[in-house]
């Protein structure tokens, strides 16, 4: 019963935010979309789901296929958790709205990385219909498939409210692959994902995450990380398909000595895209270490590429890489690298470049028989990759396959 | 094969080159001197077509054919290569790749593996193209990628400088290879333009021309070895006599 009251502080804190607009990004209105949708039939069989579905999901790494190689499968469709199966041993998957009524301790792990009353976002997601995925790795736990969980956005105009709650217990080893995608369709609609992961002593976590929306959809994730000692958070991020509005600033915190964070991700807008894409590391502990990454292309759109490290503690060491590419269209890309320290002994440094390509490289390759455009394609390729360490090497495969399908659309 | 006749050729505005004439012919490697800022590296990237290097006035033929008008990919599929004095860093595109480019049709991961090897260049073959290469790296690297493209007209814009003496036998084998100096002189196809202030390229390659460039002007034309004599013992200062 100890959960009843945090609960009710939760709602009323909640409450208190509904209409506090959010540090950044454009501020939304959420009278503008529908809250409630159907409750959606559960697939013991998501392969039968009808193929233009499955095959959106399998755009953005959901495979459904019965001899995948996943060591998990769950999919929320609008509201619903429609799918939802482990397939390993040391792995419990479910909906999070099963998980509250499971475990009563699960309280201890909502809202505590990301705040109820952030904004009014944050807020919504606490006080309306709505689920989310709980993925949780058992003490000891090493898979080398991926758990993939989709997030589908079926009904038109729809509000999709997400919660996910993501534990990784003590020396576990946890690989998951998030598929982010709608309908394709035109309309409008709005997905609120707050993502809370705990990385507990030693163990290690990858989230690889495939966004592709639509030209009509704003999105508005919120995701906490909190890493223990010896921990390591590997997060990759790819959103390469038009979308009408994204603000996204994760904030990992290292609070155990030699915790590891490392951010690495791929952005890209098209004509009418905004996009407004960073990732925090605060480092509160011993050794700490992290790495952010980042990749931004225009191709009309506008993106903010941010990043910021805060060194907290002894021997912390941090880098920063931003680098924007402006390859065509009135788009704009700023980079806002920043660095705090309060304490000596600690070693943070960014690197940020924003430019077009250099015609000297173009001409490079050009004198060695590449046509302008085998030119330019050559290196936009070469700008988006980035070596992701820690992957397995299938997964790592996997992405670097995402990323070569969606470069056609960028050229 | 090549036949420049009274070309200008202006960088951002400026004339770098005025008036320059030579003739190369099939089999034949002709070597350039100049002092620094002369205006050597232009005329090679006049002719490998770099936008930058505009020509204002005179032609450029090559098989006969007046390639002014011609992209960099058209010249080098016509098969004119040039190895740079300095090559720009592609962040994330690996030497490999860029090797994979020259060979266009004959790509087999093999042959490349053997040039690399030849090279010396195995050990960056997966590295980010020229992104920290050393000195002599890149000139090896340079070299390998012409080898691959294997263009029937190489220019080479200073192969040996800042080359050891250990490694400038085999840049010179390189440039051999690229010139197919083994072939004998009468069916020998391949020519060559190699730009070199110290002329240590000369004990690798038979070299029939020489000439010195002062101010964008071509002051001197003939015989390399007794041209770099005559540098070596006087300097550009007699040049500069002969020229007025
Ligand atoms: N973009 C440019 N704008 C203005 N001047 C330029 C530009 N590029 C080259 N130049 C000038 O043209 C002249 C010739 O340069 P070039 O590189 O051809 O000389 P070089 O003979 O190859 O010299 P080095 O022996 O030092 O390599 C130099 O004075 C140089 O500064
Ligand atoms: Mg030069």
């Amino acid at each position: 019963m100890r959960k009843l009251e945090p609960d009710k502080k939760l709602k009323e804190r909640a409450k208190k935010s509904l209409s506090k607009p959010a540090l950044l990004g454009e501020d939304i209105d959420l009278n503008r979309y529908d809250h409630a949708a159907d409750e959606l039939d559960y697939q013991n069989e998501p392969a039968r789901l009808p193929e233009q579905t499955r095959e959106r999901m399998l755009q953005v790494g959901v495979i459904l296929d019965r001899n995948n190689r996943r060591s998990g499968t769950i999919i929320q469709m609008d509201h619903s958790v429609v799918h939802s199966q482990a397939k390993q041993d040391g792995i419990e998957l479910m909906g999070t709205n099963q998980a509250r009524e499971k475990y009563d301790w699960l309280s201890d792990y909502l809202w505590k990385a990301v705040a109820v009353d952030s904004d009014k976002y944050t807020a919504h997601v606490e006080l309306n219909q709505g689920n989310g995925y709980f993925v949780r790795a058992l003490p000891g736990s090493k898979t080398i498939y991926p758990v993939q969980a989709c997030l589908y956005l079926a009904k038109k105009n729809l509000a999709q409210n997400v919660h996910n709650i993501i534990i990784a217990e003590e020396g576990s080893e946890l690989h998951i692959i998030t598929g982010c995608t709608t309908a394709p369709k035109e309309e409008e609609g709005l997905h609120l994902g707050v993502s809370e992961f705990y990385v507990k002593r030693g163990a290690r976590v990858s989230f690889t995450m495939i966004h592709n929306w639509a030209p009509g959809i704003a999105v508005r994730p919120r995701t906490g990380i909190v890493v223990e000692e010896g921990g390591v958070f590997l997060s990759n991020y790819i959103i390469m398909k038009p979308v009408r509005s994204v603000q996204a600033y994760p904030v990992a915190r290292c609070v155990g000595d030699d915790a590891v964070v490392r951010f690495s991700s791929i952005v890209v807008a098209s004509p009418g895209s905004d996009m407004d894409i960073g990732s925090r590391v605060i480092l509160n502990a011993k050794r700490a270490r992290t790495e952010i990454i980042s990749r931004a292309i225009t191709i009309g759109g506008n993106i903010i590429a941010r990043g910021c490290i805060e060194g907290n503690a002894p021997e912390v060491k941090g880098h920063l890489e931003c680098r924007g590419l402006i390859l065509r269209g009135g788009g704009t890309i700023h980079a806002v690298p920043e660095l705090k320290g309060t304490l000596a002994g600690i070693d943070l440094s960014h690197e940020a470049a924003v430019g077009k390509i250099a015609e000297e490289e173009v001409e490079y390759l050009m004198m060695r028989g590449l046509t302008r455009n085998e030119a330019t394609a050559a290196i936009v390729r070469g700008f988006l990759r980035i070596d992701i360490e820690g992957l397995p090497p299938q997964l790592n495969q996997e992405l670097q396959r995402a990323i070569e399908v969606s470069e056609k659309d960028v050229m | 094969m090549l036949e420049i006749k009274e070309l200008d050729i202006t960088v951002d505005n400026r004339e770098i080159l005025q008036d320059i004439n030579l003739s190369i012919k099939e089999g034949e490697t002709h070597v350039l001197f100049g002092p620094n800022g002369s205006g050597k590296t232009t005329l090679l990237m006049a002719i490998m077509g770099s936008a930058k290097y505009r020509v204002t006035r005179g032609s450029i033929m090559f098989k006969g054919r007046d390639i002014v008008g011609l992209t960099l990919d058209e010249r080098a599929r016509l098969g004119i290569g040039i190895s740079l004095q300095r090559p720009p860093v592609i962040r994330g595109v690996k030497t490999r790749d860029v090797m994979t480019a020259c060979m266009r049709e004959q790509t087999d991961g093999e042959n490349i593996d053997r040039m690399a090897e030849k090279a010396k260049m195995t050990e960056l073959m997966d590295r980010e193209i020229n992104y920290g290469f050393s000195g002599g790296e890149i000139k090896r690297s340079e070299l390998m990628q012409l080898l691959a493209q294997n263009p029937d007209l190489a220019l080479l814009d200073e192969p040996e400088s800042g080359v050891d003496l250990v490694n400038i036998a085999l840049i010179g084998e390189l440039i051999n290879e690229l010139l197919k100096k083994e072939h004998p002189i009468r069916d020998r196809r391949h020519a060559g333009f190699i730009i070199t202030h110290t002329g240590h390229i000369l004990d690798y390659v038979n070299a029939r021309t020489g000439y010195v460039l002062l101010n964008g002007r071509i002051v001197c034309e003939g015989d390399p070895h007794e041209i770099l004599e005559t540098i070596k013992s006087k300097g550009y200062e007699n040049c500069r006599k002969c020229a007025s």
